[in-house]
C-alpha cells in the first residue's frame, strides 16, 4: 500500500517532466512564462486525468465484479463501454449542437440502461458459468456496437465515432478535461458503500438475511458504475482491460473485502495507467503511441497470467 | 413462535407448496424431510422472506412477516443457503464480522467484536480466522458460516442442507454444533435435511413434506415408521431402534 503510493508519486513527477518541450526537475524554481504555461495547460491536466480515469475505471471493474460475483465481467466486458458509446452517437446525431456535458448525460444514460440490461439478461440465464457471464456481456457489447456502426455509417459518423473509441490522453489540455471531475464524488460514494457491495457481493441470499437493501445497493452500484465510464469514454475514450485486471490483481494479494481492497485498487489502477502512458510517451519519441495500444498490450499479458493463476487461487 | 398458515406457492402451474400449515416451536430443532422437489427449501426461503408466497401468511413471534421492519428481521431470524457456492475472497474473521452487520452496518463497536470473538470461539476457528475461505476445506467452510450466523445472534437459525457434501465426521460435528447452540444458546434451528437418520437423531420434531404438502409431523419415533416413509419415498424402509434412536436402513 504504502509502495503503490510511493510509486504513484514518483511515476506522477515524472510523468510532468515527460515530454516534448524539455522542462527539467531542476527548474521548477525559475519556469520560463512557456514552461509555465505547458505545465498548466497541458501536463498537469493529462496527470490529473490518467490518474482519475485509472483510478475510477479500475473501481468500476470491482464494484462491477462484485455486483455479478464474477472476476470477468468489467465496464468494457459487459456493454457498458458500448452503450455509452451509442449514447454519444443518439445524442450526435439528435443534438448536434449539445455540449460536452449534455453528451456526458446522454450517454451516461445509456450507459446505465445498458448496464441493467445485462444484470437482468443474467437473472434470466439459469447456467451461470464463470465463462458464460462474461461472454454474455462481450455479446451484448457487440450487438451494440454493431448498432453504432450502422448508424453511424447511415449519418456518415464513423470517423466521428471511431475517434471516441480509441484512448488517448494526448489531447488532454486545459478545458477538455474537466468532466471528469464528475466523477470524484462517485469515487467518494464507493468509499462510502464499500461494506455493502462486499455483502452485496456475497448474494441476494446472504444480503437479505443481512438486512441489507439488496437492490438499491445494486442500484447505486451501478449508477456510479455508468457515471464514471461515461465521463472516462467522453473525455479520454476507451480504455480496455483497466477495470478487468485491476481489481483480480488486487484481489489476489488483499482479498474481496472492499474495506480493504478498494484503496489499493484504486492507486494500482492508477500507477499502471500512468505506467503505460509515460512508456508511450518515451518508447517512439517524440512521437506517442496512444494510450488504448500500451494498457491493451502490457494488459491481455497480465490478463494471461491472470487466467493461468485462477485456478490456483480460486479453488 | 413461527406460524405458518396456508402458505400456496406456485411456479407457473406448478404448485410447489400446496397450502401448508404448520407451528415451529421455540427452543427445538425442528427439521424438514421429504423427496426432491417436495417443498422444502422452498418453505424455507419463505419463512425466510427471501421469495415471496402466494397466498398464505407468516407470522413469526405473532407479527406478520410484512409487517416487520426488514433490519429488525436480520436481528432475529437468520439464513444460510448454498453454502458451497460462494464465489468471494473474504477472510474468515471478516465473514463472521458481517454477521454484525445488522447491528452496525458495518462500523463495528467493541460489543460487535466482542459477539464475532465469541463465535469464532464457539466453532473453534480461532487458528484460522485470517485465512481465506477459498483456502478452506468444506467442513471449515461450513463452520465459518456457521460462526456469521452465531454472531448475528438471532433467536431464529435456518438452514438449507447444512451437510450438504460433508463427510460423516463433519456432519456429525455440525449437526452436534447445532444441538448445542439449541441446548445451551436457547436458539431455535429449522433445516432442511435429506439424510433421514441425522433428522431422526438430532431433531426434537419433524415435518415431513411431499409433493407440497405437510404429509405428517412429530416427533422421531412418530415419524420415523415403516408406513410413513415407504409411502413418501417409495421405497422398503427397515427401521430399528439402535442406542435409544430411530435408525432406517432403506439401501
Amino acid at each position: 500500500m504504502k509502495r503503490l503510493a510511493l510509486a504513484l508519486i514518483l511515476l506522477s513527477i515524472l510523468s510532468i517532466f515527460i515530454g516534448v518541450k524539455d522542462i527539467a526537475i531542476w527548474d521548477i524554481f525559475n519556469l520560463s512564462q512557456e514552461q509555465i504555461q505547458i505545465l498548466l495547460l497541458s501536463r498537469i491536466p493529462r496527470l490529473i486525468s490518467i490518474i482519475v480515469a485509472g483510478a475510477g475505471l479500475s473501481i468500476c471493474g470491482l464494484i462491477m465484479q462484485r455486483i455479478t460475483q464474477n472476476r470477468f465481467v468489467s465496464p468494457t466486458t459487459a456493454g457498458t463501454m458500448d452503450s455509452a458509446k451509442l449514447g454519444i452517437l443518439i445524442s450526435i446525431i439528435v443534438f448536434p449542437q449539445a455540449s460536452t456535458l449534455t453528451k456526458m448525460i446522454i450517454s451516461f444514460i445509456f450507459a446505465l440502461i445498458g448496464s441493467f440490461l445485462f444484470l437482468g439478461i443474467l437473472r434470466k440465464i439459469k447456467y451461470r458459468n464463470t465463462v458464460i457471464i462474461p461472454l454474455i456481456g462481450l455479446m451484448l457489447g457487440s450487438v451494440l456496437d454493431s448498432i453504432t456502426t450502422f448508424f453511424a455509417y447511415r449519418y456518415d459518423l464513423v470517423q466521428n465515432i471511431s475517434a471516441w473509441l480509441q484512448g488517448d490522453f494526448s489531447m488532454i489540455i486545459k478545458g477538455r478535461y474537466e468532466l471528469l471531475y464528475i466523477s470524484i464524488p462517485f469515487v467518494v460514494l464507493a468509499f462510502l458503500y464499500a461494506n455493502k457491495f462486499t455483502l452485496a457481493g456475497m448474494g441476494k441470499d446472504f444480503s437479505v438475511s443481512l438486512g441489507l437493501n439488496y437492490n438499491q445497493v445494486v442500484t447505486i452500484g451501478l449508477v456510479i458504475v455508468a457515471l464514471i465510464s461515461s465521463t472516462v469514454i467522453i473525455t479520454v475514450g476507451r480504455i480496455p482491460f483497466l477495470g478487468l485486471i485491476i481489481p483480480n490483481l488486487v484481489s489476489m494479494y488483499r482479498g474481496d473485502n472492499l474495506k480493504r481492497s478498494l484503496l489499493s485498487t484504486a492507486i494500482l489502477g492508477a500507477v499502471f495507467l500512468l505506467f503505460c502512458d509515460i512508456l508511450g510517451r518515451v518508447i517512439i519519441y517524440p512521437y506517442e503511441v496512444s494510450i488504448g495500444l500500451t494498457v491493451g498490450v502490457l494488459g491481455s499479458f497480465i490478463f494471461l497470467y491472470l487466467l493461468a493463476r485462477r485456478r490456483s487461487y480460486e479453488s | 413462535m413461527i406460524e405458518v398458515k396456508n402458505i400456496i406457492k406456485a411456479y407457473g402451474n406448478n404448485r410447489v407448496l400446496d397450502d401448508v400449515s404448520l407451528n415451529i416451536q421455540k427452543g427445538k430443532i425442528t427439521s424438514f424431510i421429504g423427496p426432491n422437489g417436495a417443498g422444502k427449501s422452498t418453505l424455507l426461503s419463505i419463512i425466510s422472506r427471501l421469495i415471496d408466497k402466494d397466498f398464505g401468511h407468516i407470522f413469526i413471534e405473532g407479527k406478520e412477516l410484512d409487517q416487520w421492519d426488514t433490519n429488525e428481521l436480520a436481528k432475529k431470524i437468520a439464513i444460510l443457503k448454498q453454502f458451497n457456492h460462494i464465489n468471494i475472497r473474504l477472510t474468515v474473521r471478516d465473514l463472521v464480522s458481517f454477521g454484525r452487520f445488522p447491528y452496525s452496518k458495518g462500523k463495528l463497536t467493541e460489543e460487535d467484536w466482542k459477539h464475532v470473538d465469541e463465535a469464532i470461539e464457539y466453532m473453534k476457528l480461532k487458528d484460522i480466522e485470517h485465512k481465506y475461505l477459498d483456502q478452506l476445506s468444506g467442513g471449515q467452510r461450513q463452520r465459518a458460516y456457521i460462526a456469521m450466523v452465531i454472531a448475528q445472534d438471532t433467536d431464529y437459525i435456518l438452514l438449507d442442507e447444512p451437510l450438504n457434501n460433508l463427510d460423516m465426521k463433519h456432519s456429525v460435528e455440525i449437526m452436534k454444533t447445532l444441538r448445542r447452540l439449541v441446548d445451551e444458546k436457547g436458539k431455535t434451528v429449522i433445516i432442511v435435511i435429506h439424510d433421514i437418520n441425522f433428522a431422526s437423531c438430532y431433531s426434537d420434531q419433524i415435518v415431513v413434506l411431499c409433493n407440497g404438502k405437510v404429509f405428517e409431523k412429530g416427533g422421531a419415533d412418530e415419524i420415523l415408521r415403516e408406513e410413513i416413509l415407504e409411502q413418501v419415498y417409495d421405497l422398503e424402509f427397515c427401521i430399528q431402534d439402535i442406542n435409544n434412536n430411530r435408525i432406517c436402513v432403506y439401501y
